[in-house]
């Protein structure tokens, strides 16, 4: 059942547009997190309609359009981040597995846990780069010291850090470059083994070189992790993504096979914005 | 474009910048100059009695005999470790309430606001509130009543401060925690509080300043002891009120005492500053 395609090899995704068919719900490709219907508001303010769109397993996943589109605000509502703003609200389903996020009322802790989150300004904790990965760990694992260095040795090393900090574990997260800080906040979202890697623009603060070495950490993640990333650069996009969803003004215009959207979008709009005429 | 020494418009700008450099100097000097001149002063006439040995260890002499502040020292330090111990813990969980879950409701900005009154109240205010509430009730002097006037001080500060310092810690970070899976509370020990600790710790330290000089309110709280004692429930002796009764009086050694005094105080105040920020620089 499961289509190739002829080009890439890749399982095929339906490209849906706004308008057309109802909802993709029908991917070839188990889903990791199936959003139905999701309203997203602050305040009185709706930013986002009627959200429908399949995450694939071991994927990675972005999410583009121009700035206030609501391409961030949908990836917040994948771990609840809203509900720490008692004024903002979501209405509609996220379903992870078959969790559905948006009506989890206890032990959000947990669902969080299984949704690691790295954003836009890379956020070391004020304490040792040993202590930043271990803090994650500490919430849920009671390990040996043994076992707890262990640990964040293979986060660090999974985050492409290890080589240059392992001299110096007990500095302050602080002390590292921007881009190391963003490496070490993805090795500390890693050391809890999230299921679902969530991306907010991790490489809009960050010189090409870091940028470059967190891309290519994010196709080696996909193969253990779902990944969602959230991009103003769409060469980003192009170059990461397997699927891509173009977002305008809280819709979703158009989702599917990154190929298929960077090099024959279906619609108008997104031709638009790909190709630079608009946004 | 004119070269620099002939476009006007540049050349007033750099007179009003010589002008306005110069008046902040000139504030700068004023500010400084009169510091000086209270700490040279205090040192002046309170160094030598400081070098004193039984300064330290003698008692609160009568008029004309020789003698030291050792109980008044003692009841100081005493009242100030209560104070602290029963206001700091007030404090920061207060303003931990205000900043991390208040935040801009009507309770908060209320408490905010009564907590800005209770900031600016005189002092003797203070003293006579608990005089009412708890010395007149239990119908004596007592170091308990001197240090909760001092704590009731130590709040508001401890408040304010703890406020303004966790909403100095970015929002990105909380959300980092609680991404991660971290609750709510565990979130604001172990991330907001490392992140204001140093800011937490200077209001603490600024109340611990301002009531380390207080007088009025111990006046009719702690009131004053000639001897020796370290009973809270008696009245109990302390720096400000010594100094003030030494200082009003007619006697020169009572005087020179009294000038020690202060200058104790100053340098032990300077002292735990200093002490403090050598140790909390010394972390990140």
């Amino acid at each position: 059942m499961a289509a190739l395609d002829s080009a890439t090899g890749r399982p095929l995704i339906r490209t849906t547009v706004r308008g057309g068919e109802p909802a993709p719900a029908a991917t070839e490709l188990p889903a990791k997190l199936r959003v139905r219907n999701l309203d997203f508001y602050y305040g009185g303010y709706q930013a986002l309609h009627g959200i429908t769109l399949d995450i694939p397993e071991n994927r990675v996943t972005a999410f583009i359009g121009p700035s206030g589109c609501g391409k961030s605000t949908l990836l917040r509502t994948f771990n609840r981040m809203y509900s720490l703003y008692p004024d903002q609200r979501a209405e509609g389903e996220v379903l992870l597995d078959s969790t559905n996020i948006v009506a989890v009322a206890r032990d959000l802790p947990l669902i969080r846990a299984k949704i690691g989150m790295v954003f836009q300004k890379p956020t070391p904790f004020p304490m040792s780069i040993y202590d930043n990965i271990a803090f994650g760990v500490r919430l849920f694992e009671r390990l040996t010291k043994r076992q707890m260095d262990e640990r964040v040795e293979w986060a660090l090393t999974r985050a492409a850090i290890w080589p240059e900090v392992r001299a110096k574990l007990d500095q302050s997260g602080n002390s590292l470059s921007g881009g190391q800080q963003q490496r070490l906040c993805i090795a500390r979202c890693i050391a809890i083994k999230p299921e679902v890697l969530l991306l907010d623009e991790p490489c809009s603060a960050l010189d090409p070189i870091s940028t470059a070495r967190i891309e290519e950490l994010i196709t080696e993640l996909k193969n253990d992790y779902t990944v969602v990333l959230v991009t103003h650069n769409m060469q980003q996009a192009a170059r990461v993504s397997d699927y891509t969803a173009y977002m305008y003004l809280g819709q979703l215009i158009e989702y599917g096979d990154a190929d298929t959207i960077f090099i024959k979008p279906q619609s108008k709009q997104t031709e638009d914005y790909i190709t630079g005429r608009f946004g | 474009m004119n070269p620099p020494q002939l476009n006007p418009l540049y050349r007033a700008r750099k007179r009003q910048n010589v002008v306005l450099l110069f008046i902040s100097c000139l504030a700068l000097a004023f500010g400084l100059f009169w510091l000086i001149w209270i700490l040279g002063t205090l040192f002046y006439e309170g160094g030598a009695a400081l070098l004193r040995a039984q300064f330290y260890y003698r008692m609160t002499p009568p008029p004309g005999e020789d003698g030291g502040l050792a109980n008044a020292i003692a009841g100081s330090v005493l009242l100030l470790t209560a104070a602290t111990l029963i206001g700091t813990p007030a404090g920061i969980l207060a303003g931990t309430y205000l900043a991390e879950y208040g935040k801009k409701s009507w309770l908060a900005s209320a408490t905010r606001f009564l907590n800005d009154v209770l900031l600016s109240a005189p002092s003797i205010v203070i003293g006579l509130f608990v005089y009412s509430v708890y010395v007149a009730h239990v119908r004596h002097f007592s170091g308990w009543a001197g240090a909760i006037a001092l704590a009731l001080i130590v709040v508001p500060v401890v408040v304010r401060t703890t406020d303004d310092m966790l909403k100095l810690v970015p929002n990105s970070l909380r959300e980092a925690a609680v991404a991660l899976g971290c609750p709510t509370w565990k979130m604001i020990v172990l991330v907001s509080y490392r992140a204001a600790r140093t800011g937490i710790l200077t209001g603490v330290l600024l109340a611990l300043a301002r009531i380390s000089g207080e007088t009025a309110p111990l006046l009719f709280t702690a009131l004053n002891n000639q001897f020796w004692s370290l009973d809270l429930n008696r009245p109990m002796s302390n720096l400000p009120t010594v100094i003030f009764q030494f200082a009003m009086s007619p006697y020169a050694d009572w005087h020179r005492l009294a000038w020690g005094g202060a200058a104790l105080i100053t340098l032990a105040v300077l002292g735990l500053n200093i002490v403090a920020r050598v140790l909390f620089a010394k972390k990140d």
